[in-house]
């Protein structure tokens, strides 16, 4: 099995069974070492050590755990013991964090291997993984396109058949973002719903670790393995959700929701097109449907950019060189802080921790930060109010398809706005997947199911019946079988 | 008499008290217990700051920072929460400290204090929860160092920061405000005062009505007195120069004396205070009740029940609750032996002697107490050598019987005083004569050579007494 | 309008290190993103409370119970800089 492959968790299990997951490992890595794509940051050397200790049983736990050996790819911002972790800065080159987050000690329980820590845009700033300082990932359905952002390497791999799995993570559609221009599935559950314990920090009221996968059964599993209260996280909330129970291929009566503000001026044509396809097929399989409005989120995308920079700015504050990463020399230690800061982070970080400073400096505050909380209160009552007539929100992830390299980066603005129907979401907090729902010429179209706090059944459900009634999961990039 | 002020001082103390009793830091399960430890050795992801960790707030110190708001005399607040106060030092690892903004815990509270005229209040602005950063080293002094080395054991340990009005008009004031504060701080049992660095202090001084200067890094009672001094000294001959005050942060050097400037007011920070997302807010005002019946009694409320249960006179309540430690064992003693013969002997006696050499009541047994308070009651020692054998167990140790026994102070009978009284009169004619012809000086001699026979064991007044009677028989 | 002063001033709040000519290029950067930001001025906000935590969750405590700590080792291992179980880092002033 040395070509790329998709292959579902059942698949990879199978493979295991009749191999072991340390033949199962060393084809994945085998893959990415011949990778073009730039996908992985860091390749988890101790991968087939730890393979054959699952096959070997000697942990005496994971063997029986429902990822026994099965690989997994990381997102670089995700805490990993022993495995250098640098949210793609080269700030953070080198640091190897003496501890796990949260869910890596979930998913190491279950049995997972992690192969290696994926590529991003640095610490989370971007939409298109350009910004990372260890290069590009290439979209593999096309090498000159973004992978999306800022959870590129993650979905990529994935989609190269470089990872049956995956973890990102979602701020402001971070996994949406490329699981919808790679073409496969992700997820951002609801606020609270994952431990954000060992997530480095982007915007801590707005993020959420999310997995992507080629199929929807895959999401499933891996949020039962790390989804639910932690008591490390102080915002994750006690939850019972069996995310398994939500696989039924059934939307009969199920009410959707579109929203006219999510096909805005600027939207791809042919992006348009497959979502209403989408919508319409659902309508076939027992759906009903309905125009619903919601009025503030046109002023979405300024008041999350606020929030998070503000928070950004707060968050990165702790690398100044001093424990960990770069150092720069200078005369003292605020000199030596400001150089290491000026060298070892990149110019879109840098623009938005200048930015967050300002809006929360004296003087500015009210105008901005005050200001962009309180259109987070009616962004999130858009929401309630929408949520309380119908079952699901259906829209675009992205108002486009995958764009090129190097088309957006000189014009940071631009790139934000292409965030327009993805950060709505994080602002209030809800649960969203994205899926494939089409190609426009060559490339995957996402299909958002937008669904209410702690309502991820419900979507899944959705997302399981749309998977189980078209094709879309069945397309891959070229080369990928 | 009304104090008058004549150069119109205010300062202003904001205290900082770490809560230092509790198992745990503020926001994570690292030990408090690092005083004597490895440097570095009580830290986790958390307290270092280290990229993904999360703060998760620890209940008893919030119960503790209530516990310290009520025995302030503070509101509670019903709703609060914690902020991010943003600013760089290499001390805090986060490149924030996790602290209370706008809704401090307590809030406009006042403590009684001996003022230079009497009773004077000072009020308390709020007390607020936060974290203490870590401990730096410089490598020489502040200014002039080479580098700094830091230890982050300190780092995340729960602290308290009271605020006071600017209601001090001396730093005696100060001073006395500080013993109040570390007096109703032990009795709410929430911080070992004695650890390094349980309490720290921060000064804002102004005279006339000037601009106020923040003196930092105050970290004694002792301490706060000379820096406060230093301080005022330095604003009155800034004046007297025809020089005005500015609005600055001054860092006190304990080991010069001397306070020295750190910033001016245009080089303040710009905190950007904004709620702490990783942490949700606190709703405790219903649970104000069930901590207020936790608070043991107050050094007040003490002082007032000593004056009436055991009928002192205030000074002595005063000086028996100044410390818990001592009220503590003044009872203990009280408990065993009539109040009126025993609150002299521990308040005046034993607390003088503690004083001077600087001990704490800890040093002393309550059964030796009470065995010499006894002994003295029973005329079997004399108070001199009750004194003696207090200060023999404060400097050497031992038991009062067993010092009692070596030193032989076991007062002698009357018959030999009587036979002593008629060896001296009969050996001292002179004196006799001398007396009876009107020198009463003479008197004291012929005591005094009584005092001398019986090797001092014999009771001074029983003595003068037995004298007089033989010499007008 | 963010000026040339005001980025060189917010570099230094963020530590930063901003020289002469760039702060011209973030001044217009910022500015771009600033005015964008500007239409938020057209919400009618009256009566609208900020939202700075999503879900309505309040009093999430811990009880006071030691966890284990890093090791000394396992605390310094990433600094460039380290002296006797101490991070070394530059003099402050
Ligand atoms: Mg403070
Ligand atoms: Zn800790």
């Amino acid at each position: 099995m040395s070509k790329a492959k998709w292959m579902g968790i059942s698949k990879v299990r199978e493979s295991i069974a009749t191999s072991s997951s340390e033949e199962v490992t060393a084809s994945y890595l085998d893959t990415i070492l011949k990778s073009r794509i730039n996908g992985y940051v860091t390749i988890n050397e101790g991968a087939i050590a730890r393979a054959q200790d699952i096959d070997k049983n000697k942990d005496g736990k994971g063997h029986d755990g429902v990822l026994a050996g099965v690989p997994i790819a990381i997102k670089d911002n995700i805490s990993t013991k022993g495995i250098q972790t640098t949210c793609s800065s080269k700030i953070l080159q080198g640091y190897v964090p003496p501890y796990n987050a949260h869910v890596i000690e979930r998913l190491l329980d279950a049995g997972a291997v992690i192969l290696g820590k994926t590529n991003m845009d640095e610490f989370a700033m971007g939409t298109s993984t350009e910004s990372s300082h260890y290069g590009t990932t290439l979209n593999p359905w096309d090498h000159e396109k973004v992978p999306g952002g800022s959870s590129g390497g993650s979905a990529a791999v994935v989609a190269a058949g470089e990872a049956p799995i995956s973890l990102g993570s979602d701020t402001g559609g971070s996994v949406r973002c490329p699981a919808a221009f790679c073409g496969v599935v992700g997820l951002k559950p609801t606020y609270g719903g994952i431990s954000r314990y060992g997530l480095i920090s982007y915007a801590n009221s707005l993020e959420q670790i999310g997995p992507i996968a080629t199929n929807v059964s895959d999401i499933a599993t891996i949020m039962d393995v790390i989804g639910g209260y932690d008591p490390r996280d102080s915002t994750s909330i006690k939850q019972e959700i069996t995310y398994q129970d939500s696989l039924v291929d059934d939307v009969t009566g199920l009410k959707i929701g579109v929203s006219d503000e999510y096909f805005a001026e600027g939207i791809d044509e042919g992006v348009e097109k497959s979502v209403w396809a989408a919508i319409q097929k659902f309508e076939d399989m027992g759906a009903t449907w309905e125009k619903i409005s919601m009025p503030h989120t046109k002023y979405a995308l300024a008041s999350y950019y606020i929030i998070a920079m503000s928070e950004a700015s707060s968050n990165l504050a702790r690398f100044d060189g001093t424990r960990h990463g770069l150092r720069e020399e200078g005369e003292n230690w605020h000199v030596m802080a400001s150089r290491t800061r000026a060298k070892g982070f990149g110019e879109e970080v840098k623009r938005r921790i200048l930015l967050g400073t300002y809006a929360l400096s004296a003087g500015y505050h009210d105008k901005y930060y005050l200001k962009a909380l309180k259109v987070r209160t009616l962004v999130k009552q858009d929401f309630d109010k929408a949520l309380s007539n119908v079952d699901v929100l259906m829209a675009p992830t992205m108002p486009t398809p995958a764009f090129k390299i190097g088309e957006k980066i000189e014009d940071p603005l631009a790139l934000y706005l292409t965030d327009v129907n993805t950060v709505p979401i994080n602002l209030a907090g809800v649960p969203s997947i994205s899926m494939p729902c089409g190609l426009v010429d060559g490339l995957p179209v996402g299909l958002q199911i937008i669904g209410n706090h702690f309502d991820e059944s419900t979507i899944m459900r959705a997302a399981y019946s749309f998977e189980q009634n078209t094709d879309h999961l069945a397309k891959r990039p070229a080369g990928v079988e | 008499m009304a104090y008058h002020n004549p150069d119109g001082v205010m300062i202003g103390l904001e205290i900082h008290v770490q809560l230092n009793k509790l198992n745990t830091k503020m926001f994570c399960g690292c030990s408090t217990k690092y005083h004597n430890d490895e440097p570095n050795s009580h830290v986790c992801p958390v307290c270092l700051g280290l990229p993904g960790s999360l703060p998760v707030i620890n209940e008893k110190a919030v119960e503790a920072a209530m516990k310290i708001g009520l025995a302030l005399n503070c509101e509670i607040v019903p709703q609060t929460q914690f902020h991010r106060k943003n600013y760089y030092y290499p001390d805090l690892p986060k490149g924030f400290q996790t602290t209370q903004y706008d809704f401090p815990i307590a809030s406009e509270g006042k403590v009684f204090i001996e003022g230079e005229d009497g009773e004077h209040v000072i009020g308390i602005t709020r007390a607020h929860m936060e974290e203490d950063p870590g401990r730096l080293l410089h490598i020489g002094s502040i200014d002039k160092s080479k580098g700094t080395m830091i230890d982050y054991n300190r780092s995340g340990m729960a602290l308290i920061e009271i605020v006071s009005e600017p209601d001090m008009r001396s730093p005696k004031e100060a001073r006395r405000f500080l013993d109040k504060l570390r007096n109703i701080i032990e009795y709410l049992d929430v911080c070992d005062t004695t650890l390094e660095g349980a309490m720290r202090f921060d000064a804002n001084v102004s005279i006339g009505g000037g601009s106020r200067a923040e003196v930092k890094n105050i970290s004694s009672h002792k301490g706060a007195e000379r820096a406060l001094l230093f301080e005022i000294v330095r604003q009155k001959n800034l004046l007297r120069r025809g020089g005005t005050v500015v609005q600055e942060t001054r860092h006190f050097d304990e080991a010069r004396g001397v306070t020295i400037s750190l910033r001016t007011k245009e080089q303040e920070h710009d905190y950007r205070y904004f709620p702490e997302p990783d942490l949700v807010p606190m709703r405790v005002a219903d649970r104000t009740a069930k901590v207020a019946e936790t608070l043991p009694e107050l050094p007040d409320a003490k002082r007032e029940r000593f004056t009436k249960e055991y009928g002192m006179a205030d000074m002595h309540a005063k000086a028996l609750t100044s410390e818990i430690r001592t009220a503590d064992f003044y009872e203990e003693v009280a408990a065993k032996i009539d109040a009126k013969i025993c609150t002299p002997w521990v308040a005046d006696v034993l607390k003088g002697e503690l004083n001077y050499r600087d001990l704490t009541v800890e040093s002393f047994k309550v059964d030796d107490m009470v065995e010499i308070i006894e002994m003295v009651t029973q005329d079997k020692i004399t108070e001199k050598s009750a004194v003696d054998v207090i200060r023999a167990i404060l400097d050497s140790g031992g038991s009062a019987t067993d010092i009692v026994k070596e030193k032989g102070l076991i007062k002698v009978e009357d018959d030999v005083v009587s036979t002593a009284v008629l060896e001296v009169i009969k050996e001292n004619e002179a004196a006799v004569t001398d007396y009876l012809g009107g020198k009463e000086q003479s008197l004291n001699f012929l005591v005094g050579q009584v005092m001398k026979k019986t090797r001092g064991r014999a009771d001074a007044v029983q003595a003068r007494e037995m004298v007089l009677a033989s010499l007008n028989k | 309008m963010i000026t040339k002063d005001e980025v060189e001033h917010v570099g230094w709040l963020a530590r930063i290190e901003i020289d002469e000519q760039d702060a011209d290029s973030y001044a217009a950067h910022l500015n771009t993103v600033l005015e964008y930001f500007g239409q938020l001025d057209e919400v009618d906000m009256e009566n609208v409370d900020p939202t700075y935590h999503v879900m309505d969750v309040v009093n999430v405590f811990r009880k006071d119970v030691v966890t284990e700590s890093l090791t000394q080792e396992e605390a310094l291992e990433n600094t460039k800089s380290r002296q006797d179980g101490h991070f070394k880092a530059p003099k402050i002033m």
